[in-house]
């Protein structure tokens, strides 16, 4: 922790040193030059808004491309026939450029949040697909054939002998997927809607306010380490629990 | 009852099982017994069901219970969820009776990583008969367990048979453990395997380990 703290303090002594020699406000403010417009944007609801329009986009996308990333590794784990045909898909949409998903997805479904979340989400199936499957290849098969002879019902062979082996990388996959799928969100803003984090920042980068888009994106960048620390952590530990015990 | 009638059972090319068949009672202990390799595994993976793809028919109650040669337990549940998940329909206070007469009540709520071998062993005895089985599968459950602990849990298995009366087939490699808890030894042998003897045992219980 020690370490921590003091490799973040590094950084922000890099960022205090790097706007004393740039000397242009302007170009790279100081840290605390920032608080004053965090404070008005704050107060005027404005940041909060669109932090949350954001968040709500995040939030949708993740699940979305979690489950159904889930269910698709899945499948392809268990069934080689299905994963022989579905591989070079995954091979296409793995190696297909998130910007090309978002203009296709606008032009096609519209310059709605429709088109937004389906453009993330389809970035991200892929990925959690390609870790699941990984999981559900490695299948304790002694496991399958003690529930199977002691006639498990489904959804308790899923929730009790299923899922908790594939949790270690359905985990890997949500701390990998949230960071991405913010990144992606942004840009989704950025090219097409009309509030969020990522359409402020187009906003003052247009016209080249430096304060506010270093602004809005910490905020932001601190709405997601809240949602590591106070989500993503404590469900990783839960699903560790046993192994620690 | 259960009859089993395998015509044959084949990996490949290659034919393991052949002409097996036989018939067992409610409350009767068959032991199989046979070189290592000769696919006494294969034939209970049939029985049990795990493994269908063969040529025959094998007729088994649908209240079955197998103990493998691990433990096979869920590691991420603790002892006592390990057999009720199992076994939905026989409530927390059945479980813990079953813990209680494996003579691991007091860790019920540890998780299996926990316990020691033998403990885990107990624990998959106390799942197994849990749930009061027609048909009792046990596939060497007493490998890799020292002289004292093997005694402890074949003598415990002795009882839990006893009080329960199953039908049992239980593959073994070991000729004192199958007289002492079985009435009827089949052995295997060939290739591929057939009975080559079918045999009851009249000492049971005597031949002493």
């Amino acid at each position: 922790m020690a370490v921590r703290i003091l490799s973040l303090a590094s950084l922000f002594l890099f960022w205090i040193c790097a706007a004393v020699l740039m000397d242009d406000p302007s170009v790279l403010p100081q840290p605390w030059a920032l608080a004053g417009p965090f404070a008005a944007s704050f107060a005027s609801g404005e940041l909060p808004y669109h932090l949350a329009m954001t968040l709500w986009r995040v939030v949708w996308a993740f699940f979305l491309a979690m489950s159904i990333g889930i269910a698709i590794g899945y499948v392809m784990g268990r069934f080689p026939a299905i994963d022989r045909w579905l591989d070079p898909w995954l091979v296409v949409f793995l190696n297909l450029p998130a910007l090309v998903l978002i203009v296709l997805c606008y032009l096609w479904i519209g310059l709605n949040d429709v088109a937004a979340i389906t453009a993330v989400v389809l970035n991200k199936i892929p990925n959690v697909a390609t870790v699941v499957r990984e999981g559900a290849r490695a299948l304790d098969p002694q496991l399958s054939a003690m529930a199977q002879v002691f006639r498990m019902r489904t959804l308790a062979r899923l929730r009790h002998v299923v899922l908790p082996q594939l949790a270690p990388f359905i985990v890997a996959a949500a701390r990998s997927g949230i960071a991405v799928i913010w990144k992606i969100v942004l840009v989704v803003e950025f090219l097409g809607r009309s509030n969020g984090v990522g359409f402020q920042i187009h906003l003052y980068f247009q016209q080249f306010d430096v304060a506010m888009v270093l602004v809005y994106s910490l905020s932001f960048i601190a709405v997601m380490l809240a949602v590591e620390w106070l989500f993503l952590q404590p469900v990783e530990r839960s699903v560790r629990r046993w192994r620690s015990a | 009852m259960i009859r089993v009638d395998v015509k044959s059972k084949r990996f490949g090319a290659e034919a393991v099982l052949s002409g097996i068949g036989f018939t067992l009672e409610q409350g009767e202990t068959l032991a199989i017994l046979g070189p290592s390799g000769i696919g006494k595994s294969t034939l209970l993976r049939l029985i049990a069901g795990i493994d269908r793809d063969y040529e025959g028919t094998i007729e088994r109650p649908d209240n079955m219970a197998m103990v493998f040669q691990e433990p096979v337990l869920l590691p991420w549940r603790c002892a006592l969820d390990n057999v009720t998940l199992v076994h939905p329909g026989i409530g927390e206070s059945a479980a813990l009776a079953a813990l209680e007469r494996v003579g691991i009540a007091e860790k019920a709520k540890q998780y299996p990583g926990q316990l020691s071998l033998g403990q885990q062993r107990r624990l998959a005895l106390a799942r197994a008969f849990a749930g009061r089985p027609d048909l009792l599968v046990m596939d060497e459950p007493f490998v890799s367990l020292d002289a004292v602990t093997g005694e402890e849990m074949v003598a415990l298995t002795e009882n839990l048979i006893g009080e329960t009366r199953p039908a049992t087939i239980l593959v073994t490699h070991s000729e004192d453990e199958a007289r002492r808890l079985a009435g009827r030894i089949i052995r295997l042998d060939g290739q591929p395997a057939t009975i080559s003897e079918d045999r009851t045992v009249t000492d049971k219980g005597k031949g002493a380990l």
